[in-house]
């Protein structure tokens, strides 16, 4: 049956195809000669793309070869999967991957809940002012920088002087060397990074909240729906779609976390649980030179990633009709 | 409209139990507005206070035994004085380039009678999901002798995908395609038209755009470390790595004693921070809009 409906829509169609395929070369010569300075323009940009995004990605070949600085990449010898199954062979290969699931796994868990608690919160809130303080405050730690967010986590919890220090000595505590415990590591990233994000995130709820349509909250109020009860059945799925974009992007990027604020907390004592992906293709990469493996970890870690984004957009368009493209 | 649903909300009269609910929405929020508010303050404070309440720990909220020698001896170093300078040149030049490429494909990208645009739109979007990866890219930066040179900052990560969504939006939604149709009978020029009717018609989306690549470019240390060696060429974020993360304040201070030199070198780290910030916070509550907006209509298709 199904090779008989194949077959049918390829016999018929067939003319029409052929249409729209004329019609397709022609409008294409047409925009051509009609646009021909917007071609121009659109050229620069592109050949950014091409040359800084597309030409990398040929380069990635350099995993399946034994790089040879003076033969370069396309002639260094082939080796196929030799670097991948030296990186998975290596003791190391699970414990990067511990630390990095566990990493953005703990990010995800708490930082994703935060900014929809203080949207919902702060859209309670009916005076303008304190509102608008609450969201002035809380917006602004997103635009320090990484170097400066870690120089002020590593100022706070300074062994000696560090102000967490200070105050624990004051309680009658002995000090702790916070960024030198292995197990601390993941939560000052994780905690430190809600503290600059949550209330820049929260932006995007606190706009889905105010499309929420008004005649929702007029029925339930008239129903006698406590401010509780409105969050529950009103707000929440009126924000729903939006949760599960931010989700699906969250999710889709837990094996993409950044490189920059990981490498900048790291220092040979939280080397155990500070150690991801990312810090290890850089070092073995750059410091060590070592080119091909770097290259075969760092597209071993993209691919999963693509892999990642494609599956669980895909369990979400088919779950809620919301995905992201 | 909503302000008038919004007042009649309120004129409902509150039962115990909401009213008990907004006391703690208030509590909370109080306590997160403390703890957001608070590690800035103490930053402050410690840069304005003496080098010798710093180190005791003195510092609690308000500045102690207010100075400014942080500052002074901030603004008579020279390496912090090259990377501010850098990090200035890094942001204008990187912006300008920035705004000026985006706008080029995401102009053309919203005409829906240019042929290729779902195609390009593709290669686009594509690198937002998949990348060759930190080496292979270092490679193709080098093969074109960019390493070690200001370009290096400038041109590799001079696109982000996400402000050409945004563009693109801005575009399709605001230029109507009447307009252009009009312009071209007139016999304008899609140049002309960029020129002459496009931007002065963008400026909000640009304003959008401005911002954001500023504010990233004036933040970012990664491409600086991987690409740059020669310190004359360091921003200033760079710079604050070393002083502040790696410890390194040796050149900063020349013949001074031990501990006051000690001293001074703490004090410096909150100096520096500040100096670092202040530029991109004090300018941020009038910008603030444009960020939500920027936000919000990349939300909208992204």
């Amino acid at each position: 049956m199904d090779g008989e409906i194949a077959w049918e829509g390829n016999a018929q169609p067939q003319p029409i195809r052929k249409r729209v395929k004329r019609s397709r070369t022609l409008e294409a010569r047409k925009s051509f000669k009609k646009h021909w300075q917007l071609y121009l323009v659109v050229l620069p940009p592109l050949l950014f793309f091409l040359i800084f995004k597309y030409y990398p990605m040929a380069n990635a070949v350099l995993a399946f070869k034994d790089y040879n600085v003076i033969k370069g990449i396309w002639g260094s010898p082939w080796v196929g999967f030799r670097n991948f199954k030296l990186f998975f062979d290596n003791p190391i290969f699970w414990d990067l991957i511990r630390n990095t699931i566990l990493l953005s796994g703990y990010l995800l868990l708490a930082g994703f809940p935060i900014p929809i608690l203080l949207a919902l919160m702060l859209n309670e809130i009916r005076s303008g002012r304190f509102k608008r303080i609450v969201q002035l405050v809380t917006f602004a730690p997103y635009f320090i920088s990484t170097v400066v967010m870690v120089s002020i986590i590593m100022l706070f919890l300074a062994p000696r002087l560090g102000f967490a220090n200070v105050a624990l000595n004051h309680l009658g505590f002995d000090s702790i060397n916070f960024l030198g415990e292995p197990g601390m590591f993941r939560s000052i990233y994780v905690w430190s990074d809600i503290w600059q994000t949550a209330g820049y995130s929260a932006v995007i709820y606190l706009a889905a909240l105010a499309g929420i349509d008004p005649t929702l909250y007029e029925a339930a109020k008239v129903d006698g729906a406590s401010r509780f009860q409105k969050i529950v059945h009103v707000d929440l799925p009126g924000i729903l779609p939006t949760i599960v974009v931010i989700l699906i992007l969250n999710v889709g990027n837990v094996m993409a976390i950044g490189f920059e604020k990981v490498y900048l907390l790291q220092n040979p004592l939280n080397q155990s649980t500070s150690e991801i992906i990312a810090t290890y293709v850089y070092s073995i990469g750059l410091l060590n030179a070592n080119y091909s493996f770097a290259t075969a970890v760092g597209l071993f870690n993209s691919v999963i990633n693509l892999v990642l984004l494609l599956l669980v957009n895909g369990i979400a368009k088919r779950l809620t009709n919301s995905s992201i493209w | 409209m909503q302000a008038q649903a919004a007042t009649k909300r309120t004129a409902i009269r509150e039962s115990a139990g909401d009213r008990l609910f907004m006391a703690v929405v208030y509590t909370i929020l109080t306590i997160v507005l403390i703890a957001v508010l608070y590690p800035l303050i103490y930053i402050l404070s410690s840069s304005i206070s003496s080098p010798a309440a710093v180190t005791s720990g003195r510092v609690f909220l308000w500045p102690v035994d207010i100075s400014f020698k942080g500052f002074e001896t901030l603004f008579n170093t020279p390496a912090i004085l090259t990377g501010y300078g850098n990090s200035i040149f890094y942001t204008a030049a990187g912006t300008l380039i920035s705004v000026a490429l985006t706008v080029m494909i995401a102009y053309p990208l919203s005409r829906k009678t240019f042929f290729g645009r779902n195609a390009i739109m593709m290669i686009v979007t594509f690198t937002m999901i998949f990348s060759g990866g930190l080496i292979p890219t270092y490679m193709v930066v080098k093969s074109l002798h960019l390493i070690d040179t200001r370009w290096a900052l400038l041109i590799p990560n001079a696109i982000w995908v996400w402000q050409v969504i945004i563009a693109r939006t801005f575009f399709q939604a605001s230029i109507p395609d009447e307009l252009a149709e009009a312009a071209e009978i007139d016999g304008c020029s899609d140049l002309r038209f960029m020129r002459s009717v496009v931007i002065p018609l963008s400026k909000p989306i640009l304003a959008v755009l401005v911002l954001m690549y500023a504010v990233g470019q004036w933040n970012a240390y990664f491409d600086a470390l991987i690409y740059l060696k020669s310190a004359n060429l360091f921003p200033l974020q760079l710079v604050l790595r070393s002083i502040i993360i790696q410890n390194n304040s040796s050149g900063m201070m020349d013949a001074m004693k031990m501990v006051e030199r000690q001293q001074l070198s703490e004090l410096l780290k909150y100096s520096l921070i500040v100096v670092a910030t202040l530029p991109v916070l004090i300018i941020y509550p009038f910008v603030q809009r444009y960020f939500v907006q920027g936000m919000l209509v990349g939300s909208v298709k992204g």
